[in-house]
């Protein structure tokens, strides 16, 4: 148990996907203008990285067991972006409420590095299946909390008189930096 | 447009980092040093060649529907050959870079190249603007690589110029997004001044 | 431009696509193979050689020993007359940013000769310094059994790196579990004061 509470404070503070990974960046600075649209895309790219992560570790197995290693990437990014349109439909023909809340961020999910990175991360470190589906779930709140604070930051942010030459991505940048430090602090906690 | 345009544009006009934002993670991770962020540079070059290269040549035989899965599989192809090519004969650079070979692959970069141009222009023109796209995004990595460095760690390519070390938030995550946004500011500046 | 999309020939074109990749990808993985193995393969010699007095010359295939349930492979060096020269131990620790893989030198006499840090994902510029001279010199001539192999703030010999006392902790530990392991394979076990200390880890 301990191990999985450690897993799970590591992958949100110490090892945040998206302030010390650097993973995912481009929603991180493309969809956080809005408080909103940042939960929605935290919650859709949870649930995405969660399932993507077991999925591709069982497929790993496979191509493992055929000696096809070397077809990793490949099949690993043909199954994400299946995954996401299968996702996609499933979930307008389910529950037509979250399809509209979460909907137009699915098909921004497949080019989302976070989605193969940690995929691709899993696979290297030796986990279990437990073990591994833990580590994305945790993975991707970290990526959720960093999304929705910065956010946070930014729709106050748009309230203020920021030089001409940094509106819009730069200031947004600089503030990200400030967040990053913050996590810094997390440093020594595991 | 004329062939040499074709190049020059990626460098200032349409740089992918300064100007387009785009491909931010490889950007922000491999630039701890000029010459990770020429490796990271040069290796997304390679893939964004030969991928518009292969997607012109292509792009008249694929269904509209399957056009994007069928991009993705060619730069997934090109990418895993990357890959192999880098372990065999420049393993150190493989590992450094590490988990950031195989993410070109959902590098917006590269397939938002084969999208907006490569499949719609000759072979000539698309491998061109790979050139082109691709030097544009190694001289932004080199360039971000080396103010961090500098101010990070004291050296320039590996050279150290001051004894002791820098100021380490810059080879840090912080550094990494304070840096670039003061490029990206200093990039407008001087490129707004130009077209006046 | 783009041809009318029908079910057979969208079928067709990701088929006929996936095959030629993946036929691609197949050749040159069978041609990239054996470099990447000789890769591999220069590159631990190179290290082995690295933590080993420099009169070793051939190097014994790598061998596997238990040690507390752990497996760990080491490689045993001899000079041009054929006697051994030393050992060359692979451990793994557990640091800051993941594990820490370590290969460590001793000598015939179970001093530690050198030690190479072979992958590590440490916070750079605090704890990635442990693949710097300035940190590793210190276990050059370092006997485990005169000296105690954790770092000063718990009692032992080793100077931490500065503020990164994680991997400090971390790169003593795998180097005393090395010396214990040195002790397994030569057969007599070395009389450790530092391993009380370090198995608290």
């Amino acid at each position: 148990m301990a191990e999985f509470a450690i897993m799970f404070i590591s992958a949100i503070f110490v090892n945040n996907i998206l302030l010390s990974q650097f993973l995912g960046v481009c929603p991180f600075l493309g969809v956080s203008n809005k408080l909103s649209t940042a939960a929605g895309m935290s919650m859709a790219v949870c649930f995405v990285i969660t399932l993507a992560t077991v999925v591709t570790y069982l497929l790993n197995m496979l191509l493992v067991a055929l000696g096809l290693e070397f077809l990793q990437t490949i099949s690993f990014i043909l199954v994400i972006a299946a995954l996401v349109q299968m996702v996609e439909i499933v979930l307008k023909k389910i529950s037509p409420s979250l399809y509209s809340a979460l909907g137009i961020f699915l098909p921004l999910i497949t080019t989302n590095c976070a989605v193969l990175g940690v995929a691709l991360t899993v696979v290297t470190k030796d986990f279990n299946l437990g073990q591994a589906a833990w580590y994305a779930f945790s993975t991707s709140l970290g990526f959720g909390l960093a999304m929705v604070l910065f956010a946070g930051l930014r729709e106050q942010l748009a309230l203020n008189d920021v030089p001409k030459a940094f509106k819009g991505i730069p200031i947004a940048l600089v503030t990200a930096s400030l967040l990053a430090m913050a996590f810094m602090g997390f440093s020594g906690l595991v | 447009m004329g062939k040499f345009q074709l190049i020059t544009k990626g460098i200032i006009k349409e740089n992918p980092t300064f100007v387009l934002l785009l491909g931010m993670c490889p950007t922000l991770a491999t630039t701890t040093s000029a010459i990770n962020g020429m490796s990271m540079g040069l290796a997304t070059m390679f893939v964004l060649i030969l991928s518009n290269i292969v997607i012109s040549a292509i792009a008249a035989y694929i269904p509209d529907k399957v056009r994007i899965p069928s991009y993705i599989v060619v730069i997934a192809t090109f990418v895993t050959l990357l890959q192999f090519i880098m372990q065999a004969y420049t393993p150190a650079v493989y590992e450094t870079l590490g988990l950031f070979i195989p993410l070109i692959v959902v590098n917006c970069i590269v397939l938002g190249r084969a999208e907006a141009f490569a499949n719609k222009n000759s072979v000539v023109d698309s491998a061109l603007d790979g050139i082109g796209i691709g030097l544009g995004f190694t001289c932004s990595l080199t360039l971000l690589g080396l103010v961090r460095e500098m101010l990070g760690s004291g050296s320039a390519f590996g050279f150290k110029f001051i004894e002791g070390d820098g100021i380490l938030a810059f080879v840090l995550a912080p550094g990494a997004f304070l840096a670039l946004a003061y490029l990206i500011v200093i990039f407008k500046k001087l490129t707004s001044k130009k077209a006046e | 431009m783009a041809v009318q999309s029908s079910f057979k020939n969208m079928s067709l074109c990701l088929l006929v696509i996936c095959l030629v990749c993946s036929a691609l990808l197949a050749g040159v993985y069978a041609l990239t193979a054996d470099p990447i193995a000789n890769a591999a393969k220069a590159k631990n010699e190179a290290a082995i050689k690295e933590v080993l007095p420099e009169t070793a010359v051939t190097i014994e295939e790598e061998k596997s020993i238990t040690v507390d349930g752990q497996t760990y492979t080491y490689n045993r060096a001899f000079d041009d007359l054929g006697n051994t020269v030393g050992c060359a131990i692979n451990v793994s620790a557990l640091g800051f940013g993941g594990p820490i893989a370590i290969k460590v030198g001793f000598d015939v006499n179970g001093v530690i000769w050198n030690t190479k840090v072979l992958s590590q994902a440490e916070t750079p510029g605090l704890g990635a310094k442990c693949v710097e001279a300035a940190f590793s010199e210190q276990f050059k001539g370092f006997n485990p059994v005169e000296k105690k192999l954790a770092v000063k703030k718990d009692g032992g010999d080793v100077d931490a790196i500065t503020a990164s006392t994680i991997t400090s902790r971390a790169y003593a530990w795998g180097l005393a579990v090395a010396a214990k392991v040195f002790g397994e394979i030569v057969g007599t076990p070395m009389p450790l004061d530092a391993w009380t200390g370090a198995t608290a880890n």
